[in-house]
């Protein structure tokens, strides 16, 4: 048995910044320090502090290295693994104090924090099924097979308040009983709902990468509860990790007969495979997924009927998200009343959030239902960086909207986003500063849905396109009052006009921006001004003339030679002035960030 | 697998050693001292049979930590036991072969084994 337990970050973050070359040389020193019978290196999944990554955490003594290079290592195992003196100037300095080292879970960025979904992620190695049973893992599945009926396990997701984590919200428990009760016997399905695809979310990937087994437990069950024996996970082949890990659970949970005929002598048998998605984002939506699952062209179909009742090759099906499976074995062994106790009145549990954009500690955060938006920003988030203020947070990517600052204390849960023309989403939280142009933001996430429409209805495929062109004419200042009432219109066409809920929802990132900044759009259509600077055919770049001493740094710097010297030479100053030829200028700014007199002005 | 019996055993080994990585303030601490004096007499197979002794009782609120030199360097191997209720007892001169009498003796039935520690060994 091991004395210490080295953890070191695993997932899509780390291992781009380096962790895979940090496992590969720890091992090596320890080995040379003759450690190797002592210290166990683990790989786990994430940690959650992406921005600090690459993690490592040393047990027993749990310190937090963070920001690991490859050249600390040595004196890392020959100091703290030897000889048990902890590197201090390598640790997270948040859990430095005066009075010594504060443990994890009392830093700002944990302390809010409250681990379901994400319990094992950063703890476990996920390529071992050993571990995960030795945290209770499919403990669950023993005692839904053992010890209740599928409608006691309905009941059990029912009474625990859980809604579906990918966005929608539906009730889990209603979702199951539907499944099996809507036709009586014969095949059905179980599948998951892995092709997470707004941009800049991440956590269905960190639970595939770092704890692939509950994902695999709770399909089992939902296997259980609604009469199932065959599983589909469906993951998007973007995310190597994930698919690596879970082929190596799937086949341990075979060889360990937790997958497969008969399992624990129930009778119940119960196996999943994995299908890759090829990248396209409308597959998320649950139609969609089920027909690319089927073998054909991933294109929406009408509801109903609901996968309910005809899903997967026209059997009922369970489809949900990663997330929510990954509450399952939770609510089973703890019960549903501890599950409703937290959160809020409507929305039981945790959400997962990835946060992302101007925020200093991007990574994964798991809270607490009814968090608010500034505790999750200002308090686990870390605030902004450089000063800046907070302006919008989107949720929801490109089918949410935005939370401005008048509703910073909003607190955060499906009924609540929702009444703010936002939504929950599967998790995403972009966060914008004062530097952020709400149009261009718009902009951004309808070019997305331009991209990603599979074109088999019209109000989706033309509308989309229709509304991006009318947003790439106002940020180039060609815009008029007109052109924002035709925006507003098609909006709520292409809403209630588009078969899925991608297009459904396409429009929600003008509608929500034109609600809430209304006036930066007028900016950008009357004054032909972009407020946050942003737009760059709005923008003129100038000198002035009385602040440029003529050094000519700005002048060389310019890719498009727009800087020339001019005949005035400015009071106290010894070489003439310089001008931009505003018919030149790429707009690019280099210049603004070489002068160091503040002379050249962006308007 | 074909039974929870098998699951739990499986749980019960597991679950010591996956315990190595929590966090508890008010845990008993072992701690062996672990600079060079106390290396060179033999420190280290001592926190190697305490962790394991620890791990394979799956002792929960007890973890097994090393430290620097504690300054009585002629009496390594030192470890010294912290209980939550801020008691300590230091033993000395420690030998693989007493840990698991400590750990039986001291950290689960709470009697303290005298015959190794450091008021036994007469120290002046």
């Amino acid at each position: 048995m091991y004395r210490s337990h080295v953890l070191v970050c695993g997932g899509t973050g780390c291992t781009s910044s380096g962790s895979a070359k940090i496992i590969e040389r720890l091992q090596a020193e320890i080995d040379a320090n003759g450690l190797h019978d002592e210290v166990q290196v683990v790989k786990t999944g994430c940690f959650g502090l992406c921005a600090l990554g690459p993690i490592m955490i040393v047990y027993p003594e749990g310190s937090f290295y963070s920001m690991v290079k490859e050249e600390d290592i040595p004196e890392i195992v020959s100091e703290h693994l030897l000889k048990g003196r902890i590197v201090s100037r390598l640790l997270y300095q948040e859990t430095v104090t005066d009075n010594g080292i504060k443990a994890l879970n009392d830093t700002a960025f944990y302390k809010k924090q409250s681990r379901i979904a994400l319990r094992n992620c950063g703890v476990i190695n996920p390529e071992n099924i050993d571990e995960y049973i030795g945290t209770d893992g499919y403990q669950a599945l023993g005692k839904v097979l053992t010890e209740m009926t599928p409608d006691d396990v309905i009941k059990e997701i029912l009474d625990s308040g859980l809604r579906g984590r990918g966005g929608g919200g539906f009730p889990t428990g209603r979702k199951w009983q539907l499944a099996k009760d809507l036709v009586k016997g014969g095949q059905k399905y179980v599948a998951c709902n892995a092709d997470e695809g707004d941009p800049g979310a991440f956590m269905d990937r960190s639970v595939l990468e770092g704890d692939p087994h509950v994902v695999l437990e709770a399909m089992a069950i939902a296997g259980y509860a609604i009469g199932a024996s065959q599983g589909y996970i469906y993951v998007r082949a973007e995310y190597p990790i994930a698919i690596a890990r879970l082929e190596i659970a799937i086949k341990q949970a075979r060889e360990y007969g937790l997958l497969g005929k008969n399992i624990f002598d129930s009778g119940f048998d119960f196996d999943i495979d994995l299908r890759l998605g090829a990248g396209a984002f409308v597959c998320g939506e649950e139609t969609a997924l089920m027909t690319s699952i089927e073998g054909n062209r991933g294109e929406p179909r009408p509801r109903p009927p609901f996968p309910a009742e005809k899903g997967l090759f026209g059997k009922p099906t369970v489809l949900n998200n990663v997330e929510t499976y990954a509450n399952i074995p939770r609510i089973i062994l703890n019960g549903a009343d501890w599950f409703k106790s937290i959160g809020t009145e409507k929305s039981k549990g945790t959400k997962v959030f990835a946060l992302g954009g101007k925020i200093n500690n991007t990574g994964l955060v798991e809270v607490p239902m009814g968090t608010t938006l500034r505790t999750v920003i200002e308090e686990i988030g870390g605030g902004i960086p450089n000063g800046k203020k907070f302006k919008a947070a989107q949720t929801g990517g490109p089918s949410g909207g935005c939370i401005p600052m008048e509703h910073y204390d909003i607190e955060i849960d499906y009924d609540n986003l929702i009444a703010i023309g936002s939504m929950m989403g599967s998790g995403g939280l972009i966060v914008m500063d004062e530097d952020s142009c709400m149009v261009d933001i718009a902009k951004f996430f309808l070019e997305f849905t331009v991209d990603e429409s599979c074109g088999k209805c019209t109000p989706c495929r033309i509308g989309t396109k229709r509304l991006y062109e009318l947003l790439d004419k106002i940020t180039k200042g060609k815009g008029t009052l007109e052109d924002i009432d035709k925006m507003e219109k098609l909006c709520y066409y292409i809403k209630e006009n588009s078969l899925c809920g991608l297009g459904q929802t396409a429009p929600n990132p003008v509608l929500s921006t034109l609600k809430f900044f209304r006036d930066e759009y007028i900016a950008h259509v009357v004054d032909k001004k972009c407020p946050a600077g942003v737009c760059k055919d709005l923008l003129s770049f100038s000198i002035e003339k009385d602040k440029c001493i003529g050094c000519g740094m700005c002048a060389k710097q310019c890719p498009a030679n727009a800087i020339t010297k001019t005949d005035y030479v400015a009071p106290g100053k010894k070489l003439p002035a310089l001008e931009i030829d505003t018919a030149k200028c790429v707009k690019c700014g280099a210049c603004i960030e070489k002068c160091k007199f503040g002379a050249i002005v962006k308007k | 697998m074909k039974s929870l019996a098998e699951l739990k055993a499986i749980r019960d080994r597991m679950k010591g050693q996956v315990d190595v990585r929590e966090e508890n303030s008010d845990a008993t601490r072992i701690v062996v001292g672990m600079a060079t004096c106390g290396i060179a007499a033999g420190a280290r197979p001592v926190l190697s049979a305490f962790s394991t002794a620890v791990q394979e009782r799956a002792l929960e609120n007890v973890a097994v930590v090393q430290t620097g030199c504690v300054g009585l360097c002629q009496y390594e191997p030192i470890v010294e036991v912290y209980k939550a209720n801020g008691e300590k007892t230091t033993y000395v001169k420690v030998k693989p072969e007493m840990v698991d009498e400590i750990i039986d003796q001291h950290i689960i039935k709470g009697n303290v084994v005298t015959k190794y520690t450091i008021e036994t060994s007469k120290l002046v």
